[in-house]
């Protein structure tokens, strides 16, 4: 059995200690919110927060993730940047299918909680390995901007 | 008449310089093929096996000695690493087909299932043995000493034939491999024979009476089975492998095999038995890197099968062999770069490679070089990042990895399709300048001449 | 004399105005005012059977409840491209109903009910669900509007006249009575439906043209909206499949020894040609699927190379192909002048959407449910009603969010196969593409050749021939559509050509590739077309020694809306002023999917031969525009999907396989490359055109003509090729 701190809850899996984070939090604990995209941690899609650090869930044994805090989509809106970001988000009008911005999202949630001004050298270093299909990257841009301008 | 005069003693220096050329030629050639023997190092007085007191430092670990021969060769194949050299990349263990790039042409391993027209189904015990010890094929032609006959020479009978008995109870499987393409002189196979006279001992380990058991033990995997020093030993001008430089590290197959010797800023010396240990067994050490590549490859075929005890005589072994520094590869930096981007390299290196470190790379290696996933993917401590040669560094982009490890398995994707040569070395380049103790500047000729080397 | 051949439906054809939609109307048993429309199609009257004044067709497209709720039963999937908020805002506009008093409700699957009054089957796709419902549902709302006010009249005794609407109220003007649309659902269920109910003139408009924010967003930065994927229905297990790596092989033997003892791992599912894993996750599926041992027989396609696809297509374009329309006389007319011939390529492309194929099934005896996203959900339907045999009511499709489409859910392959999966497994089974297997068994976008030929003389076109080679995807898809040898889709904005030129002829030769199939990629037929038509342009620009607008904008009198576009980029993007050296700037414009667009980009070439797009300036006539914000999203999104396609795009095939097979080796366009992107709206009161494609078909040939322009090299195929741009390298 292992024991997952998630979104503030303790959350227990009985799972093998290779599996990925990923598959944990969508078909074991029904969090649906968190993407597969690749599997090989070059879209993003299931970028999680471990320890409030971004972390690819598709790549993360959990096994291996112990003590350390995971937060979800789900459950990003209750921290400061989080709930910013996903304002920003809907007031810049970002999403298109959606199906990235999960990912997008968490990136960018942990971009501001780490850097609350950044630049667009920040961003292009903390968002870059975020794929989006739909090309909505200037609006998540923008969105930053906004994120990290409101209060 | 002086004219001529003059031209006669020119002639006589020329015929002077000609014989101090041929007399300096001979005694370099000498000095090569006179060179020591891989264990030479060593010193002390080695006996006959047979005349050995000691406990016997060839055959399997105590615990597999009551099994089957098929056992016991499974074992001692898998420490002689039979697999990696005689399978293509997904293809049927043993049935050959793999090719091996070299600057001469393209050698391909041999099939060595049991199939009697394609493999090695006919052979009986002597000729095996023949092939294994000396390189010679069953119909009597030399094999190239891409097959490390060198190294088997100092194999038991005993140890060899129950790797055949191995080999024999696999699935015979009915599969040529390719012609091999190598240029003239060297498709000349009878040329081998002059090789082998010079290079290959034929000659079967003898256990030195001034080591322990277990530094015996070491050496006869290392050597006899393991055949390390093919890919760490330097060669000489004749391909063979340069004993006086002993794992002071070379290049094959276009991957960079470090040194090993215990030089501790160029090589091992400064890794703590237990490092040695995890590297060797699991092709990996918390704050050592990642074995990829061939190393990758001979952990996961070979080292990572041996029994634990087998694994420390080969530490205690390695432990022994002179240190010889590499001057071109600098202390190992050991502290993680700067968590931010903007830190560490200075902005104008590399621009483009800092775009694709950020990314295809950041999120499996971060910033810091320490992997938030698993201490497998940390950059810090490894050597690739820390050889301004950046040759492996680039391998890896292009050729990616798989290693299994105690977790599920981890690899990095192979990059080599979809990213262009400049691409490749500017990346390399910026890894190296963030996480190495000193920069690189690898250029895409390089890298297409790297890609070339590695593809196999 | 102009030659088109008979086109009897043609995707992308605007709805005509004109057509009799049958407007009917209903009580719900719950009290509800129920509005119908549809387009006579012959088949497909169908409302009638359902229809009877009190239980009218459970079926239909609006509903108005006794608490105001409207909700419009939505024929059209989101995939990204705003349709849930955009055609809403149509309905609610004529409907005069308060904005967030609308719901949607995804449409059940059937041709007759909802089928897309241009393909007349339902599907989402052609970037057409604004033009094709523009029109109905106008109708609709305005029909529902005067039945609301003829209701209210009745109830106040007073002439309907003297009352107007607003924020689903009716109101008396004289009397200042007023009464909420949820008052009225009753009497007005009773009511005749008007047939011709006036429609808004354009500048009544209050909704239509307001940047209103998405309905689906807000779901989705949460985290909680559902897409395909991420169904789990109770008793769910997890699969994952491999079909054979060679296009038509068959699975052989499969060794599953070591398989089926990974816990987790609950069945193994072998068929004719793949081989899944079903497990109590996810992780057991792909762990057992790689712990398989099979072999394939992999049959003929095994021996296909990239060489064979080239080859064989090059060959076809030497061949005369079907005429698809001429004008005046082009022999006559290539007999004229400096004659310029040029050829051009582009490769196979998959499609992957950032959410992989996958789709939830349950096969019980007598009944099958299936949840997917689907651009096609009536053929997700009967495709697994087929593969069942069950018939089509006992096939309840729940058709899910899309995370992008690009034409790669306008397959049913997957439907199909999770269908067979699932038949062998008694619970319901969520089958999951992996990356790798998603870009593997694609259905692509096929390879092209066009052979292009021009004269010139005096410094214009004075003949021309494009001939066309290239897989008929629509004789797959919609084979009623294919006539006379003829494509339309590969056609497309070829057979339109915007420019005036005298003599003319377009052919199109019909080449399947060998081993590959091919699909509908976003962007379509256009894609290649623009590509051609506009790279040529510029050569010939480049030939007659004028500048690529002027060129342009001279051969554009008989397309002004387009002209007015390419007039607005050139200002807008600075045409002609000054930029360094390896920096150039390249135009492209268009008339696809009824929208008139011109683009400029701004790029810089280094000497090592990487691109760098640094701006790209479009101008867009795309009609009467529904919600500006959207517009502006899709072009910026289309055009990155264009760029990502001319920097990376290419899908290659080695002995009967696909070479790529994740985003490590199918590249895409990350958010550090993207160039800046402007995008200018043309005011206009023209019929809406299409939108969620057209960026992609610009980037490729304005940033190749940028290219052209900052190192004069002609690049003739995509993806750039970088060696061909680099400055030589150092030896
Ligand atoms: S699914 Fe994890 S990075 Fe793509
Ligand atoms: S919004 Fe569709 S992939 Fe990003």
């Amino acid at each position: 059995m292992t024991r997952l701190q998630i979104n503030g809850e303790v959350r227990n899996a009985d799972v093998p200690a290779d599996m990925p984070l990923l598959w944990v939090l969508r078909d074991v604990l029904g969090l649906t919110g968190t993407k597969f995209g690749c599997g090989i941690g070059q879209c993003g899609a299931c970028t999680v927060h471990l320890g409030g650090k971004p972390a690819r869930s598709c790549l993360l044994p959990v096994g291996l993730i112990g003590e350390r805090e995971v937060t979800t989509i789900e459950g990003v809106g209750a921290t400061l940047a989080g709930a910013k970001v996903q304002k920003a988000w809907l007031g810049v009008e970002v999403i298109q299918c959606g199906y990235c911005q999960s990912g997008q999202i968490m990136s960018a949630a942990a971009l501001l909680a780490g850097t609350p001004n950044p630049d667009d050298s920040d961003i292009d270093a903390a968002m870059a390995g975020n794929l989006c299909r739909c090309g909505t990257y200037l609006r998540i841009r923008d969105a930053i901007k906004r994120a990290a301008a409101s209060r | 008449m002086k004219g001529l005069s003059q031209r006669g003693a020119v002639a006589r220096y020329v015929v002077i310089a000609i014989a101090v050329i041929v007399v300096v030629a001979v005694i370099g050639v000498l000095w090569i093929v006179l060179g020591p023997g891989p264990m030479d190092f060593a010193g002390g007085k080695t006996v006959a096996l047979a005349g050995y007191h000691g406990p016997d430092p060839t055959g399997v670990p105590p615990a597999l000695v009551q099994a089957s021969v098929v056992e016991r060769g499974e074992y001692l194949s898998h420490a002689a690493d039979c697999q990696s050299c005689h399978t293509v990349q997904d293809g049927v263990p043993f049935a050959g087909g793999r090719a091996f790039v070299l600057p001469i042409g393209t050698l391909y391993s041999t099939n060595i299932t049991p199939d009697k027209q394609t493999g090695i189904g006919a052979y009986s015990d002597a000729d095996f043995l023949r092939a294994v010890h000396r390189g010679i094929r069953r119909d009597g032609a030399r094999l190239y000493p891409g097959m490390p006959y060198d190294a088997y020479t100092y194999m038991t009978d005993a140890d060899a034939l129950a790797i055949k008995a191995y080999l024999f109870s696999l699935a015979p499987v009915s599969a040529s491999a390719p012609s091999n393409t190598l240029v003239f002189p060297f498709n000349q196979r009878w040329l081998l024979s002059a090789w082998f006279l010079l290079f290959s001992p034929d000659r079967r380990f003898e256990p030195n009476t001034g080591h322990s058991p277990q530094w015996n033990r070491g050496a006869y995997l290392a050597e006899a089975l393991g055949h390390c020093g093919e890919c760490h030993t330097p060669r000489n001008l004749f391909e063979a492998l340069n004993n006086r430089r002993k794992f002071a590290g070379e290049v094959q197959s276009g991957w960079r095999a470090y040194n090993v010797t215990t030089d501790s800023g160029s090589g091992i010396g400064g890794w703590t038995d237990d490092e040695l240990t995890r590297y060797i067994w699991a092709g990996h050490a918390d704050g050592r890197g990642t074995a990829s590549g061939p190393m990758g490859e001979a952990v996961d075929l070979s080292l990572a099968h041996l029994a634990p005890d087998d694994v420390a005589a080969i530490v205690t072994y390695e432990r022994t062999v002179p240190a010889i520094a590499t001057p071109d590869l600098p202390a190992v930096k050991a502290t993680p770069a700067p968590a931010s981007h903007k830190q560490g390299v200075p902005e104008a290196f590399e621009p483009r490679g800092k775009q694709i470190f950020e990314g295809a790379c950041v999120s499996c290696h971060d910033w810091t070089g320490v992997s938030p996933l698993t201490s497998w993917a940390t950059l810090i401590g490894a050597r690739a990042v820390n050889d301004p040669t950046a040759t492996n560094v680039a391998q890896i982009v292009i050729a990616g990895t798989v290693r299994l490890t105690p977790h599920g398995p981890v690899f990095m994707p192979a990059f080599g399709a979809a990213y262009s040569d400049l691409e490749i070395a500017t990346v390399a380049n910026y890894v190296i300048a963030r996480f190495g103790s000193k920069p690189s500047a690898i250029s895409a000729e390089k890298v297409a001449k790297l890609r070339k080397q590695g593809a196999e | 004399m102009e030659i088109i051949p008979a086109r009897s439906i043609v995707p992308g054809e605007v709805a005509d105005p004109s057509r009799r939609e049958i407007l009917k109307a209903g009580l719900a048993a719950g009290g509800a005012l129920l509005l119908g429309f549809h387009v006579p199609l012959g088949e497909g009257r169908a409302t009638q059977s359902h229809t009877s004044t009190h239980e009218f067709a459970p079926n239909a497209f609006i509903r108005i409840d006794r608490q105001g709720q409207i909700t419009l039963i939505m024929p059209q999937v989101e995939m990204g491209q705003g349709v849930y908020t955009s055609v809403p805002m149509i309905l609610a506009e004529e409907l005069d109903a308060a904005f967030d008093q609308v719901a949607l409700e995804a449409a059940p699957p059937n041709d007759a009910l909802y089928g897309n009054p241009v393909f007349h089957i339902q599907v989402t796709g052609n970037s057409n669900s604004i033009r094709a419902f523009w029109i109905p549902l106008r109708k609709a709302g305005a029909g529902a509007r005067v039945m609301l006010v003829e209701a209210a009249a009745q109830m106040w005794g007073v002439d309907p006249a003297g009352c107007r609407t607003n924020n689903s109220e009716v109101f008396h003007e004289a009397s200042g009575r007023r009464l909420p649309y949820a008052a009225l659902v009753d009497r007005a269920a009773k009511l005749t439906p008007p047939q011709d109910a006036p429609l808004k003139s354009v500048a009544d408009f209050k909704l239509i043209g307001k940047p209103l924010k998405r309905l689906d967003t807000p779901d989705k930065a949460k985290g909680t909206a559902l897409y395909g994927i991420d169904m789990l229905p109770e008793g769910v297990k997890f699969a994952t499949l491999a079909a054979c790596p060679v296009f038509g092989g068959r699975v052989g033997h499969v060794d599953d020894r070591v398989a089926k003892i990974i816990p987790g791992v609950r069945q193994i599912v072998v068929l004719d040609d793949l081989v899944a894993v079903v497990g109590d996750h996810t992780w057991a599926a792909k762990q057992g699927l790689d712990a398989l041992n099979i072999t394939w027989s992999e049959g003929p396609n095994a021996r296909v190379t990239q060489a064979d696809v080239w080859n064989q297509i090059r060959a076809a374009s030497q061949r005369e192909g079907v005429v698809a329309k001429t004008l005046g006389d082009a022999e006559k007319g290539l007999a004229q002048g400096d004659r310029m011939d040029a050829d051009y390529e582009l490769p196979f492309l998959a499609h992957a959407p950032m959410e992989p194929m996958n789709c939830t099934v349950h096969v019980r005896p007598d009944a099958c449910e299936v949840w997917v996203g689907s651009q096609v959900v009536s053929r997700a339907q009967a495709i697994a009603a087929k593969v069942t045999g069950l018939p089509l009511e006992k096939v309840i499709v729940h058709n899910q969010l899309i995370g992008g489409g690009f034409g790669r859910r306008l397959e049913v392959d997957g439907v199909e196969k999770s269908a067979r999966i699932a038949k062998e497994v008694d619970s319901p089974v969520k089958v999951v593409w992996s990356r790798e297997e998603d870009v593997q068994h694609d259905l692509y976008r096929p390879v092209y050749h066009d052979r292009m030929t021009a004269t010139l003389s005096s410094g214009r076109i004075v003949g021309w021939r494009h001939r066309i080679a290239g897989s008929a995807v629509i004789a797959r898809w919609l084979p009623p559509a294919f006539q006379h040898g003829i494509d339309i889709d590969a056609v497309d904005s070829a057979v339109d050509m915007p420019y005036d030129i005298p003599n003319l002829r377009v052919e199109y030769v019909r080449d399947e590739p060998p081993a590959v199939p091919t699909g509908f990629w976003r962007g379509v037929g256009p894609n290649n077309n623009v590509f051609a038509i506009e790279s040529f342009m510029d050569e010939l620009a480049k030939k007659a020694g004028r500048d690529p607008i002027e060129f342009r904008r001279s051969m554009l009198d008989k397309t002004p809306r387009l002209k007015a576009a390419l007039e607005l980029v050139a200002g807008k993007a600075g045409w002609g002023r000054p930029l360094p050296p390896r920096n150039g700037r390249g135009v492209a414009v268009q008339p696809s999917f009824g929208s008139y667009i011109a683009t400029v980009a701004e790029v810089e070439v280094d000497r090592s031969g990487e691109v760098s797009v640094r701006r790209i300036v479009t101008a867009v006539d795309t009609g009467i525009v529904v919600n500006p914000d959207t517009v502006v999203a899709q072009l910026q999104g289309g055009l990155i999907f264009g760029l990502t396609a001319a920097f990376y795009g290419e899908v290659t095939i080695d002995r009967g396989r696909i070479q790529q097979s994740n985003f490590h080796d199918y590249r895409m366009l990350r958010i550090d490359e993207v160039p800046a992107i402007e995008v200018h709206i043309i005011q206009s009161g023209e019929a809406p055109g299409g939108i969620g494609e057209t960026g992609v078909t610009a980037s490729l040939p304005a940033v190749r003509n940028a290219i052209f322009a900052a190192t004069g090299i002609p690049l003739r195929r995509m993806p750039i090729d970088r060696d061909v741009l680099a400055e030589r390298k150092s030896v």
